[in-house]
């Protein structure tokens, strides 16, 4: 029977990959992304030993400490970096692991809490903390990284002022993008590491290197667009693409591989897949693409037209902004 | 780390802050205006960099933000005047494209002045230094954006 005690490298015996996942900022979706794989879960127990899994079993950060180096075949880090205790996790858990993998939007472009980054930090902390309608705080009273107890001294982990994808912080193996992922790429992806068929690393793996448009079942009709509409504003003609119809979809500018799902529930791509196959920053991609789509030759209707979108900024940088080219708003 | 308007006008003339001005000049009329500048002999400030683009539909939005990531105060996009682009329809994209990312980058929190779309014919020199100069101007007193400084 193989021996699972951590740091007694019995290798030959203990053929299982030894398997860790972890949780930094984000929703916790990708955790249940994984177990969205439903019963291959028992396969992947066939396969792999979980190690480390906060989410779900109770190892603890020192039963990882005491790990030797590299000694976890593979790592599913999901979540962006935007405190001290990620920060120092994603760097231990580098040391400890062969592989790691940045699994799912956050841990590859910052996510949905990469949105944090459109603002100061300190703004942040006194809308949470003092000014939200709902707050009553006259003593002003914030989280302190210290705070002396009668049983001693508690530590909280200190804010970063900026979120930041888990590339930023540590040097990562391979991505498995989305948000989250799709149960059957991150089988795909399972099996591919499982049997060492795997591309050069640093690549995104579990995803296509296409846009999204290749996927999605709709007509591209080749007409340009008219008016912008919020999805709220449109019942969309079916079958027809829903860029051209006006409302404001990501595909054009999103790496391919969920097999356009929100498409085919008639909802617009939100680009969690992250940019295409060569592109570096998917906000600038989207304007490049929407600003050829426009049926105009008049500068004036141009400029009316594009002040229809509606905070352009979180719909184009919506999953990509911590790891867009700016990174962030200035502060 | 903003500075309030009098901060910025002390900052310059203790400094003499002088504006990193990016402009893309598409080949078939606004890099011909510019020169038509320069053979007229008409006097224009030097804080523009030229980059000549064959339509001002090159210029990808994301050339732009690594301009301003690299030290831009402001950038300049110059193309031929609706209905005259040698390409038909390029100017179309671009009269589309830096309006949306203008208000992008707004929210990023690079002022709208700092990017310019004009519009410059081959013939028109004069209309080129005048805009140089007024948006250089414009730059001064906005002051510098370095961006690099968020590090």
């Amino acid at each position: 029977m193989a021996d699972e005690t951590p740091g007694t490298g019995n290798g030959e015996l203990n053929a299982k990959l030894k398997l860790g996942l972890y949780w930094a900022s984000s929703c916790g979706g990708c955790e249940i992304a994984i177990l969205e794989i439903g019963d291959k879960i028992l396969t992947l127990a066939e396969h792999a030993d979980i190690m480390f899994w906060p989410c779900v079993v109770d190892f603890k950060y020192k039963d990882v400490e005491a790990m030797p180096d590299d000694f976890l075949d593979v790592v599913f880090f999901n979540g962006g970096i935007r405190n001290s205790e990620e920060e120092h996790v994603a760097n231990l858990l580098r040391a400890k692991s062969k592989t790691l993998v940045a699994f799912g939007a956050c841990a590859h472009m910052g996510g949905i809490p990469g949105l944090a980054n459109f603002y100061p930090l300190n703004d942040l902390l006194e809308k949470v903390y003092r000014g939200g309608p709902s707050i009553e705080n006259p003593d002003g009273i914030f989280p302190q990284t210290t705070y002396q107890m009668p049983e001693g001294e508690i530590e909280l982990p200190e804010l970063h002022e900026t979120v930041k994808p888990l590339s930023k912080v540590v040097e990562v193996d391979y991505t498995i993008p989305g948000c989250p992922p799709t149960a059957d790429q991150i089988w795909k992806s399972i099996l591919a590491i499982v049997e060492g068929n795997l591309p050069a690393k640093g690549s995104i793996i579990g995803a296509g290197n296409k846009s999204v448009c290749d996927e999605c079942p709709f007509d591209k009709k080749d007409i340009k667009i008219q008016r912008f509409y919020r999805p709220q504003e449109k019942v969309p003609e079916p079958g027809w693409c829903l860029l051209e119809q006006g409302i404001v979809c990501m595909g054009p500018a999103t790496r391919s591989g969920c097999d356009a799902r929100c498409l085919k529930a008639n909802m617009p791509c939100r680009g969690c897949y992250g940019p295409v196959e060569g592109a570096t920053d998917q906000g600038a991609a989207i304007i490049a693409a929407i600003g050829s789509l426009l049926d105009t030759g008049d500068d004036e209707e141009a400029l009316r037209l594009m002040n229809e979108i509606v905070d352009p900024a979180g719909t184009f940088y919506r999953f990509s902004l911590g790891a867009s080219l700016l990174g962030r708003a200035k502060k | 780390m903003a500075m309030t308007a009098t901060e910025k006008d002390q900052h310059n003339a203790e400094h003499g802050f002088q504006p990193r001005i990016v402009a893309f000049l598409c080949t078939w009329c606004s890099y011909a205006g510019a020169d038509l500048a320069g053979t007229s002999r008409l006097q224009y400030p030097e804080n523009m960099m030229p980059i000549r683009v064959m339509c001002s539909g090159r210029v990808d939005p994301e050339f732009i933000i690594r301009a301003f990531m690299e030290g831009a105060d402001a950038v300049g996009v110059f193309g031929c005047h609706p209905g005259d682009c040698h390409y038909i329809n390029g100017n179309h994209k671009t009269m589309a494209r830096i309006p949306l990312l203008k208000k992008t980058l707004e929210q990023m929190g690079i002022e709208p002045e700092r990017l310019q779309l004009h519009w410059v014919s081959a013939s028109e020199g004069n209309k080129f230094a005048k805009v140089v100069a007024e948006m250089t101007d414009e730059i001064r007193k906005l002051g510098p954006l370095n961006w690099a400084g968020e590090e």
